[in-house]
């Protein structure tokens, strides 16, 4: 069986490119990937046995198929890097990397990508690492199906699950990763696709953009990170369709939002997080059909944030619905179901008859002295905020959702 | 049977009981007068410890009340006013003092005597005043205990059921036991009492049988002798 | 104690007022759940209505069964009984048959409408819980006032301040105090703030399930233990049972002493 499938492999990637196929296994003439690199020539494909290779600063320079059976263990002993890529067309498949040296001054990665093109990275699993797979000045890769298990305690000394540093055209799809810093990390990286990927238990952010734009996530979860997912300094991001969920803590939020603009936030869910969103100096965001689900603030909005849309959103039971910390609105809200709405619908059309104003006074009290917040659906502070409802003094009056609907958005 | 010693009760700043000595012996009916106001429906409560004294001390059988609340089996007792939980009828009220005291009772033949029975299935607020005080009765003397306390039984009652209360009190007083009444009917004091306990402003001004009282103040019917108790009083 | 609380129950149970309050759950319940077909939303705005209500009609309730039961209670007081099973006896049954009423008038349309197949069941159990305490400890809080008043309209007009204070005016004090003194950490007086208000504490209870992600949100330590463990929720329900027995203690206590 062993050689007839070796037979095929031969067979394929002979008729193809007129490759070879090299096998490591502990026992073989050819005992390390090292060795078999340095045999190899152009598009061959090594073949991994399983085993325990301890070894690390394995550099990839020529385009090769690394591929793992039956997921042997390359071991790097905490002494540095594992897999540096310096070539293009380079698959790495089937592997389980473990024990990435750490430092202070180095981020050694189980991977490293540097600028190369057309690389595959798949059914990876690493574990014991400082940063996992770390792609450099690369274009056009993919990192498919790949589990990162983490096993980070503090900040200053942890990695990134996936990290792309100037890296375009990049397909991240379900990979799961968790216990590190980020769990993606995009910085400068442009037109890069997310997707199906599962995030969770990351110390900082499950996925954090910087100075990236024109990229697109989507089908994701994010649970139970600092951060679900942070996007800073970055246009034209969209963001579809994900889950946040139990991001809880004082830093801590569903989305956070710096400096975006032009971004589209659609159909993503957001669920029992301390802040579902929270923005800052972003503008021009639509914001459409999201479930807010028992958020402690569906969405905070700190100061300089125009033109954004907030429409077709459900938000559902949260202990507050918008905070504001300014008087001054030039955002639109409407067509939003908000289950703290009190009024009535006479004329049965399923849009409400009295505006809904989703600021309350207690939340910009709550923001001024926070402990406040122990008095949260007390008597005292309904009637304080039904007083501010009938005549704003301290949130914004122009903040009105005129079209309140009375039943659930549904799409 | 009842021994008091120094008593003293105070409501607020008034001094309703002032320093009272009393021992009532077994058997006989004993009625405690007095002007309004001059504490003779305190020192009822006192000894059914209704009442929590400033000083002194009340035995009843020879056991200090303040120390246990069973001696209250030995007595029964006719509150003033009779008024009871309205959402109750006659019967379950009934059963009810049963139940909480716990005694073989001798219900049936007093609703026999005071012609309760079209009234037992009636919610007791609806019930007159007089009917009321029948049912009051009842509950009183349904019990055999040895000491038995009336603060003014006769209040609202028909001339034929006060003739049958008389009757009850001195069948009662036959089987030898100690009666307590407070009334304000001189001639229904004088025609069931063997003693009198005289109150006037929370002292006992006078203690022994009608008699007595005349003698003392030389006058020839009761009501007279009370009057001028009163009189010289306040003279 | 058991007879007189079997009896004031029975008396009580017969009484229009427990069928009035029974009416007024059951049809808050139907109309919440079946105008809304909601479950969450309705269980929230019970927990709003609950939190004032119950403390309200408990005050009132306690006054008023104490003043109408005067001659019940003296009628008692001359048979052989002890004056603490008196009125423990009295204070169970009205408190006890208040809280009955909550709980069957809620349930009823609760498990009409599926409670048993949802999620909110627990969300639900924990606000009959403090419903119930908060019940017990009004009515204990009113029977001490009635205790204290032989004056009837004094002792309704006490009742009504006292859930007045405790329901609003004492959270708008709290307010006021923590936000003059926002510049020191807070986190300790807020807490035992909320401790000393039986309503404020009952409140936290339920916080505690709906809005843990808000109160999540905060800082201070203390807080975060309080809110992100059990601790809360242990440290909540032991006050609570402390609230119940001061007052029922203070009830025997004052009772003893009393002139009838």
């Amino acid at each position: 069986m062993k050689h007839i499938l070796a037979f095929l492999l031969i067979f394929f990637t002979t008729s193809i490119g007129f490759a070879q196929l090299i096998e490591v296994c502990e026992t073989c003439p050819i005992s390390k990937i090292k060795q078999a690199i340095a045999q190899a020539s152009n598009n061959d494909t090594i073949v991994v046995a399983k085993g325990n290779y301890k070894e690390y600063d394995i550099i990839v320079d020529k385009p090769l198929t690394i591929l793992g059976k039956d997921y042997p263990v390359i071991d790097g002993e905490l002494k540095g890097e594992i897999i540096t890529i310096k070539s293009d067309n380079v698959t790495i498949d089937g592997l389980f990397l473990i024990n990435v040296g750490m430092s202070y001054t180095e981020d050694f990665a189980a991977i490293r990508v540097k600028k190369s093109k057309n690389f595959v990275i798949q059914n990876v699993v690493l574990e014991k690492l400082f940063f996992g797979i770390y792609l450099e000045k690369s274009s056009y890769g993919k990192v498919f199906h790949n589990k990162i298990i983490g096993d980070a305690v503090q900040e200053y000394s942890s990695g990134n699950g996936i990290q792309l540093w100037h890296s375009n055209h990049i397909g991240i799809e379900q990979n799961h990763v968790q216990n590190v810093r980020d769990g993606i990390y995009l910085e400068f990286s442009d037109d890069c696709t997310i997707k199906n990927n599962f995030s969770a238990e990351n110390l900082r952010y499950g996925l954090h953009f910087m100075f990236s734009n024109d990229d697109i996530y989507q089908d994701n979860t994010f649970e139970n990170n600092g951060a679900g997912v942070a996007v800073m300094f970055s246009k034209n991001i969209k963001m579809y369709n994900n889950i946040f969920k139990e991001n809880w803590g004082t830093a801590s939020y569903g989305l956070l939002l710096k400096e975006i603009n032009d971004a589209e936030i659609i159909g993503n869910t957001f669920e029992e997080n301390t802040i579902g969103i929270n923005t800052e100096g972003s503008n021009r965001v639509v914001y459409k059909n999201n479930d807010f689900i028992g958020n402690g603030w569906a969405i905070k909005v700190r100061g300089a944030c125009y033109a954004n849309q907030f429409i077709e959103n459900n938000f559902l039971y949260n202990s507050f619905d918008i905070a504001y910390n300014s008087k001054v609105n030039d955002n639109v809200f409407n067509n939003n179901y908000w289950s703290n709405y009190t009024g009535y619908d006479l004329d049965k059309d399923g849009i409400g008859d009295v505006p809904y104003r989703p600021v309350k006074l207690f939340s910009y009290i709550v923001n001024r002295t926070p402990e406040t917040i122990i008095l949260l659906r007390s008597l005292f502070i309904d009637i304080i905020d039904f007083s501010e409802k009938v005549s704003p003094v301290f949130t914004p009056d122009n903040l009105l959702d005129n079209n309140p609907l009375t039943r659930r958005n549904t799409w | 049977m009842v021994s008091i010693k120094g008593l003293h009760k105070k409501f607020g700043k008034n001094q309703v009981l002032n320093g009272i000595d009393l021992s009532i012996g077994d058997g006989g009916i004993f009625a405690v007068l007095g002007p309004n106001g001059s504490g003779k429906t305190t020192l009822i409560k006192a000894i059914l410890g209704m009442v929590v004294p400033n000083k002194g001390e009340i035995k009843v059988h020879g056991e200090d009340i303040r120390k246990n609340t069973d001696y209250r089996y030995k007595i029964d007792y006719l509150p003033q006013i009779a008024n009871f939980p309205n959402n109750l009828k006659v019967k379950e009220l009934i059963r009810m003092i049963k139940d909480l005291r716990g005694k073989a009772a001798h219900d049936e033949r007093l609703i026999e005597v005071f012609k309760l029975q079209p009234f037992l299935n009636q919610k007791l607020g609806n019930l007159s005043g007089g009917t009321r005080q029948k049912v009051n009765i009842l509950l009183t003397f349904m019990f055999d205990s040895p000491l038995i306390i009336l603060d003014e039984p006769t209040t609202g009652l028909d001339p034929i059921s006060l003739i049958r209360l008389k009757d009850l009190i001195q069948a009662e007083k036959a089987k030898g036991k100690t009666i307590l009444i407070t009334s304000h009917i001189m001639s229904f004091v004088e025609e069931v009492s063997d003693e009198i306990v005289f109150l006037l402003e929370g002292e006992i001004y006078f203690k022994g049988p009608i008699q007595e009282l005349k003698t003392k103040t030389n006058q020839p019917d009761f009501e007279h002798a009370i009057a001028s108790i009163l009189t010289d009083n306040h003279a | 104690m058991l007879k007189i609380l079997k009896y004031s129950f029975y008396d009580l149970m017969r009484s229009r007022w427990s069928y009035v309050y029974f009416a007024f759950y059951l049809l808050l319940g139907i109309l919440l759940l079946f105008l809304n077909n909601d479950l969450s939303k309705a269980v929230i705005t019970l927990m709003n209505v609950i939190i004032v209500l119950v403390p309200l009609i408990g005050a009132i309730f306690g006054v008023m069964y104490y003043y109408n039961s005067k001659e019940f209670t003296e009628l008692l007081l001359a048979q052989p009984l002890k004056r603490s099973s008196i009125f423990l006896g009295q204070y169970l049954g009205v408190a006890l048959s208040l809280s009955v009423s909550l709980i069957i008038g809620l349930g009823i349309p609760f498990v009409f409408y599926g409670l048993f197949k949802s999620n909110a069941i627990w969300d639900f159990s924990l606000l009959l819980i403090t419903g119930t305490f908060l019940t017990l400890i009004f009515t204990a809080l009113a029977f001490n006032i009635a205790l204290s008043n032989e004056n009837k309209i004094k002792g309704f007009g006490y009742a009504i301040l006292l859930w007045l204070f405790l329901a609003i005016i004492y959270d708008g004090l709290f307010l006021m105090t923590l936000i003059m003194f926002e510049d020191y950490p807070l986190d300790k007086l807020s807490l035992v703030g909320t401790m000393l208000n039986p309503i404020d504490l009952s409140r936290t209870l339920i916080l505690l399930k709906l809005d843990i992600s808000a109160l999540l949100g905060y800082t201070g330590a203390i807080f975060k233990q309080f809110f992100g463990t059990n601790f809360g929720l242990i440290v909540s329900f032991t006050t609570l049972i402390v609230w119940v027995i001061l007052p029922v203690l203070r009830i025997v206590f004052k009772s003893k002493k009393k002139d009838f």
